[in-house]
């Protein structure tokens, strides 16, 4: 297993060979990015900016207007917040051809505390034009990524987790990375029998629960899915590997007709990916619903989106295993918090 | 309003070969003065101080300095200029227009929809333009990245930048400074534009207050940028015999392993009575009477008052 900022370190030595116009502007946190693997391999590529983001953010933007493939170098937060006016006016508004590896990302960052958690990147990220945001689950995953945001000749935020949370399986999915795409990692209807589902006295097919997650904590979230099927609730497990683009009709597709959505996240609760789940399912089309079309119930069909992720306050340092139980995004805290709202508790 | 007239493409006769005397430039500049006061009195919007203090410094930066091709806007040899006081763009418009990179009828479009010249230098809409700006203290850093990947491709093209004294307030401004000599970029030249006026004004004499004054005006810059590992090159940026001679020091300056800062002292709305050493035409809009002095002073002829009447024309 890998950690993926490791597989980032490693996926840009490999494009390096092929493509001399790859360089790496560091913020001085390559030891940590696993930036040093460029650096050690192309030394003349890779640009030590120093303890300046916004700097680092400028140079990038003149060395991507001559044509260079800069990929910045630092913890997400640094650069989402720190240099949040460079990026919107020297990266977005530009269309330039820089990539941002923000490492770091979520709540598990070592022990750094509330200083260093990159929790609000999706909610600002997103809100910004031309901008593609990726949030892998997984060092294969996170490789896939990379070798496509290199290609891709416009601005790029990708979200690297620090620790290894283990590999995604791939659930029948083998398309690699397919950029907008949702991964349905498991279906509640290839596991569900009717002695298991808690909906089988209910004469029409709402009752499924579904859980989507972006980020590492799609593994974690595949966990919470397990231990729901133990208490006899089967679920559907999608993750995100790309928070935008994202095919949004896929998303209502794998959602189909559940009475639940739970987003999972290691991102506050504003803005993150229950924002997004939320916001486009507020915004299904009406003929679209599935269902019962055009039926006076039809609103009442529309699932309840749950949002697990962190509330609005600040947390604090600790071992991951304490801040993912004390901020309730654990596997046993989410399947806790999903068997309450179900009502099997 | 956005039509081209394409016919006026080559709006000046100089090409880069030929070198521009210095009573030509300092005609251009009239001329370049004159299109900022009258595309900022047509727009009704826009600024002033900042555009006539630099005026003199981007006339001779594209009519003698610059290694540009305005049919060739887009050319990886070409050298780089950066406007990090974004709100200057009318007049980095106007002197571009005057050099040939688009009509200067186009002017007349300025900060209008659609148009390709919008408020702030957009390098996705007007040619000439190599980097967007307009959140201030944001260029030196670009011009660095731009320096720099220079020296990695072996291209030798220079790269200038030129920042407000204002917009040096901005933190990022001195993460640069810090940054750039740590590069040894002596393909790079940053300009400050030392009028010593900014947005907030104030009035000298009794109501004058201890927290408002020039803003660099406490600080010892040449000491400074000698300190920062710098070359300093100190101008009057409103004379052209001294702006010429600066900038043939940073160009003999490449070698060294050196970026260059030139501190060039202007007068803040420099070239018309009305507007000079005030912070008052920071912005502003000149009334007709207004212009017909500023058009006097800068001894532009029939043809520009035909201009006017037909941008008042078309503000009603």
């Amino acid at each position: 297993m890998t950690s993926m900022r490791q597989a980032w370190g490693e996926t840009l030595v490999e494009l390096g060979r092929d493509n001399d116009k790859l360089t790496v502007v560091d913020a001085d946190l390559a030891p940590s990015t696993k930036a040093t693997l460029f650096e050690s391999a192309y030394p003349q590529r890779f640009i030590q900016a120093g303890i300046a983001e916004q700097n680092a953010v400028g140079m990038a933007a003149g060395l991507a207007s001559l044509g260079f493939i800069p990929w910045l170098s630092s913890f997400g937060v640094f650069f989402t917040q720190r240099s949040l006016d460079q990026i919107r006016m020297l990266v977005s508004q530009t269309h330039m051809n820089v990539k941002f590896g923000g490492a770091y990302s979520g709540l598990l960052n070592g022990s750094s505390g509330k200083t260093h958690e990159d929790v609000e990147d999706i909610a600002i990220m997103r809100a910004m034009p031309n901008m593609t945001v990726l949030s892998p689950a997984d060092a294969e995953e996170t490789k896939a990524a990379v070798r496509w945001a290199t290609g891709y000749d416009m601005p790029v935020y990708l979200r690297l987790s620090r620790d290894d949370a283990g590999d995604l399986p791939e659930a029948g999915n083998d398309d690699g990375f397919a950029i907008g795409q949702p991964k349905v990692l498991r279906k509640a209807s290839d596991m569900a029998s009717s002695k298991t589902s808690i909906n089988s006295d209910s004469t029409s097919t709402y009752g499924s629960v579904v859980l989507i997650s972006t980020g590492a904590q799609s593994i974690r979230t595949l966990e919470s899915a397990d231990l729901l099927a133990s208490a006899g609730l089967q679920t559907t497990v999608i993750h995100l590997p790309s928070i935008k683009p994202l095919d949004e009709t896929a998303i209502l597709e794998a959602i189909g007709d559940a009475r639940y959505v739970f987003t999972v996240e290691e991102h506050s609760i504003y803005g993150g990916i229950g924002g997004l789940v939320s916001e486009i399912v507020a915004g299904r089309p009406r003929s679209a619903q599935p269902g019962v079309h055009g039926s006076a119930t039809a609103d009442a069909m529309a699932p309840q989106v749950v949002r697990i992720g962190l509330n609005d306050e600040w947390t604090q340092c600790g071992p991951n295993d304490f801040l993912l139980d004390r901020y309730g995004l654990s596997a046993q805290r989410v399947a806790q918090k999903v068997e309450e709202t179900v009502g099997i508790a | 309003m956005n039509t081209h007239n394409t016919t006026n493409k080559k709006s000046t006769t100089q090409s880069p070969s030929e070198p521009v005397d210095i009573e030509t430039l300092k005609a251009l500049s009239r001329k370049g003065r004159w299109l900022v006061m009258s595309t900022v009195a047509a727009s009704k919007a826009g600024h002033i101080g900042g555009p006539l203090s630099a005026m003199d410094m981007f006339v001779a930066l594209y009519f003698r300095q610059l290694n540009i091709d305005p049919e060739h806007p887009d050319d990886p040899h070409r050298d780089r200029f950066i406007l990090s006081k974004g709100h200057n763009a009318i007049g980095l418009y106007s002197v571009l227009a005057m050099r040939g990179y688009f009509p200067i009828e186009e002017l007349k479009t300025f900060d209008h929809g659609d148009s390709r010249l919008q408020g702030h230098p957009d390098m996705l809409k007007t040619p000439g333009i190599d980097i967007s700006s307009g959140s201030l203290g944001q260029g030196l850093s670009v011009g660095i990245g731009m320096a720099l990947g220079a020296k990695k491709l072996g291209k030798s093209f220079h790269t200038w930048v030129m920042l407000g004294d204002g917009e040096c307030q901005e933190g990022m401004v001195w993460e640069a400074i810090l940054s750039a000599p740590r590069f040894k970029l002596d393909n790079l030249t940053a300009i400050i534009d030392l009028n010593g006026l900014e947005l907030y004004g104030w009035e000298a004499g009794p109501n004058d207050r201890f927290d408002r004054g020039e803003p660099l005006g406490h600080v010892d810059l040449p000491s400074v940028f000698h300190g920062f590992g710098w070359n300093v090159i100190e101008i009057d940026g409103n004379d052209f015999t001294s702006i010429l001679g600066g900038f043939d020091k940073a160009m003999a300056n490449r070698g060294s392993g050196k970026p260059s800062i030139i501190l060039a002292k202007t007068t803040k709305g420099a070239g018309v009575s009305f507007t000079s050493g005030t912070y008052k035409w920071h912005n502003g809009v000149a009334t007709p009477e207004q212009l017909a002095i500023a058009r006097d002073e800068l001894k532009q002829g029939e043809e520009d008052k035909s201009a006017i009447s037909t941008r008042e024309g078309e503000q009603s």
